[in-house]
């Protein structure tokens, strides 16, 4: 039986290794996406174009401006000479946002009165609307300290300084490619056990398959082992290129990865089996593969937190395995996650393995003529 | 069916020909798009799976973020504004008397933030530097560690405000910020999501379905089988393309019409505009599908170079997720490239602005040069391939 099952094996990983096309598939495309998505991948908004709509003649509004273009968030300060260019600037997307200063800007500050600035945004990108608001925010904040401390006037009572564990710098690129190796691993695991049994049975050869002498178990465990092989050896290469080329720092234990890795990859092969045991043709599995691999995407706290999730939708990341594996990635990766928090991630995950594979041999049995 | 049978009235050849054999060609694609269930599914069932999972899933805006404030001494002014934590809807804040109970929270990820405010801060308002208000935040998660610190800082100023007012006291901030959001005031996630989601639909289905289909034909090789027949290249590729346009554009109305009805997003452009605007990136779309396809000729490859090189990119790179002007300038040149970058921002404009031509216009340009390009090397590379 053994003997059997290693020679489905080695045929498994030919028949992806002897085509160039799909070797090339499963090679360089996830290097390559790593490397674009690691830098495209960041919610940091820099080289905005901002204008300003400048009223006031005084020497503190120009000093204002030029604190925003002296910003490194703002890569071009366009000057407006009317409120109706207002319009036009957001309207065609030119700036994000335009700052607006009164013409009595200076005098009231002169004179004491507080006084206000207006900031335009454009809500169409919201996202990136909003955290320019935030650096607006510390620009004008800033301003206020320098006005307030060259006036002697009472000091705020305290002043803010914010400090960032495990990434000091916030740099995006620390936790998104964590959050990566899950995603590409998934993807990989998956399209190559959804497609394999489907790929046979449009191609005619799955019938061969069934008139050798390999029982049904023995073909699951030969297209299981050989996604596993080809997962692992994926996830290495990943892995290597996130520490020494994009150097993100790992300071966990590379064990403890490994063995959520493992759990992870056959919790998503048993998913990837079961949708090639339902599907018959490999639209239908590319289908399946997609309809799984979307949600799992987007509820595992990869792209956004799972705390911003509606109650019942947390209620349904917690099948997802992407979830705890992104999780266990950044937690090794960034923060030496303890072995027992990594646990705590792990069985979960181990049970949704023992499910999809369990379920994924049953159909496989049940789907054979 | 009847019509067909029926004898065909004398015309000319030369041009009766080309229009009979394109029909005959998109009825048997339609044919073969209702017989699979699969295609109908991944042209309406995974739009709006997509667009549910954004609607819901995926929001940008923090509410109620776990953080933590530590106050050592409850003075009054300390503790008026360790109140100002608990009314925000920002946050659902826990308060401690000292930082090590929470610390271990921080690590293991239940809490996204601490603030520590110091014993008493009015004592000690001539050497704020001695005394300042720490805000430690998670990392690990950058987002939403980044929008903390910008959240307790508004906090921050906007109690300093009250206090001043409350006391009339001089430390009012001499210059007040009034940020006015336009077209989304609210600056609702799903209002900026889902137009650009209509993009990854539209992509899904022009690229990878087109790429499947054609890439089955050819693993099948019945494609040679249609080359057999009088058929020429460009007939070939309008009778191919022609169903799955439709398809693309009722997944269009699909996706838009939820968005609209289910999600309450505003449209404030024109149908027609929209409908000009799609059509031009689906037809980018469907010949990216038809170029792969035929490159690839088998649909293992085929489905993961649409997945890889139309679908992932349209959206992280098209500015729907993550801001384009943000990237390192290789990606940015990339992106230049990449049909979605354009029709993402003219969908936004569309639901959100209007019909606005300063946006539109060179938009649709670009994306009508793309198609142009992106037909040629199609009908080329499938000449190639069969000579």
């Amino acid at each position: 039986m053994w003997q059997r099952i290693r020679f489905l094996i080695v045929k498994e990983l030919f028949a992806v290794w002897r085509d160039p096309r799909s070797r090339m598939i499963l090679v360089v495309p996830p290097v390559v996406q790593l490397l674009i998505f690691a830098f495209a991948m960041t919610q940091e908004v820099t080289n905005v174009r901002m204008a300003v709509l400048n009223q006031d003649l005084g020497l503190q509004s120009r000093e204002l401006v030029a604190r925003f273009a002296g910003s490194p968030y703002f890569a071009e300060v366009r000057a407006l000479r009317g409120a109706p260019e207002i319009r036009t600037a957001i309207d065609s997307t030119d700036v994000v946002l335009v700052l607006q200063i009164d013409q009595d800007f200076s005098r009231d500050l002169a004179s004491g009165r507080p006084t206000e600035v207006q900031l335009i945004l454009d809500g169409r990108r919201s996202n990136a609307a909003q955290i320019v608001e935030g650096y607006a925010t510390g620009i004008v904040a800033q301003f206020n300290r320098d006005l307030v401390a060259a006036r002697g006037l009472p000091h705020p009572p305290s002043v803010l300084v914010a400090r960032a564990w495990f990434n000091p710098n916030l740099t995006a690129r620390w936790s998104t490619v964590p959050g990566l190796i899950g995603a590409l691993t998934m993807l990989l695991g998956m399209v190559v056990t959804a497609l394999s049994v489907a790929r046979e049975r449009e191609l005619g050869t799955f019938e061969q398959l069934l008139v050798s002498p390999l029982e049904s178990i023995e073909i699951l465990i030969g297209k299981a082992v050989p996604a596993f092989l080809i997962g692992t050896g994926e996830v290495s290469l990943i892995l290597a290129i996130a520490v020494f080329v994009l150097k993100v720092p790992f300071v966990g234990s590379l064990a403890l990865l490994y063995a959520g890795m493992a759990v992870f990859l056959a919790a998503v092969i048993g998913v990837g089996l079961f949708i090639s045991s339902l599907a018959a043709t490999q639209q239908q599995a590319i289908l399946g593969a997609f309809t799984f691999y979307a949600p799992a995407i987007l509820l595992s706290g990869f792209v956004t937190p799972v705390e911003n999730m509606p109650q019942w939708l947390q209620l349904l990341t917690l099948v997802d395995p992407m979830r705890y594996f992104t999780a266990i990635s950044r937690g090794l990766f960034l923060k030496n996650m303890p072995a027992v928090e990594v646990g705590q991630n792990l069985w979960p995950m181990a049970l949704i393995a023992l499910a999809t594979l369990s379920s994924a041999a049953w159909l496989f049995g049940r789907r054979l003529p | 069916m009847n019509r067909q049978r029926q004898p065909d009235p004398p015309r000319a050849p030369g041009r009766a020909g080309p229009a009979r054999r394109i029909a005959a060609l998109v009825r048997k694609e339609m044919l073969q798009v209702l017989r699979d269930p699969s295609s109908i599914l991944i042209a309406g069932v995974l739009p709006l799976l997509l667009l549910f999972l954004f609607g819901f899933g995926v929001s940008l805006d923090l509410e109620n973020v776990a953080v933590c404030v530590v106050v050592e001494q409850p003075t009054p002014e300390v503790a008026s504004f360790a109140a100002a934590f608990r009314q925000s809807r920002f946050f659902a804040a826990r308060e401690v008397r000292d930082r090590r109970q929470c610390e271990g929270d921080l690590v293991a990820g239940r809490i996204k933030g601490i603030i520590a405010l110091p014993a008493a801060f009015a004592a000690r308002a001539e050497r704020e530097e001695d005394a300042p208000i720490q805000v430690l935040v998670d990392g690990s998660d950058p987002n939403t560690a980044g929008l903390v610190q910008n959240y307790v800082q508004s906090l921050w100023s906007n109690w300093l405000l009250e206090e001043a007012v409350s006391r009339a006291r001089a430390t009012a901030p001499p210059v007040t910020l009034v940020p006015r959001f336009w077209f989304n005031p609210a600056h609702e996630s799903a209002a900026f999501l889902l137009p650009g989601l209509v993009a990854v639909n539209m992509t899904l289905i022009g690229t990878l379905l087109t790429a499947l289909v054609v890439a089955r034909e050819w693993e099948r090789g019945t494609m040679e089988a249609l080359m057999s027949t009088p058929i020429g290249i460009i007939e070939l590729l309008l009778g191919k393309l022609a169903p799955y346009f439709l398809l693309g554009m009722a997944a269009m109305a699909l996706s838009v019409g939820a968005a609209i009805a289910f999600f309450h997003v505003p449209f404030r452009g024109s149908f027609a505009v929209l409908a000009g605007v799609s059509a031009v990136f689906l037809l980018c779309m469907l010949a990216f599908g038809l170029l792969i396809s035929t490159l690839a000729r088998n649909q293992f490859v085929a489905s993961q170079a649409a997945l890889i090189v139309g679908f992932l990119p349209a959206i992280m790179l098209s500015g729907f997720l993550f801001e384009i002007a943000s990237m390192p300038l290789p990606i940015r040149i990339l992106a230049c490239a990449l049909p979605a970058r354009y029709f993402v921002p003219s969908l936004q404009t569309l639901f959100l602005a209007g019909d606005v031509a300063a946006v539109l216009v060179p938009n649709a340009l670009a994306m009508a040069a793309i198609a142009a390009v992106l037909l040629a090397a199609a009908a080329r590379v499938t000449r190639l391939r069969l000579d």
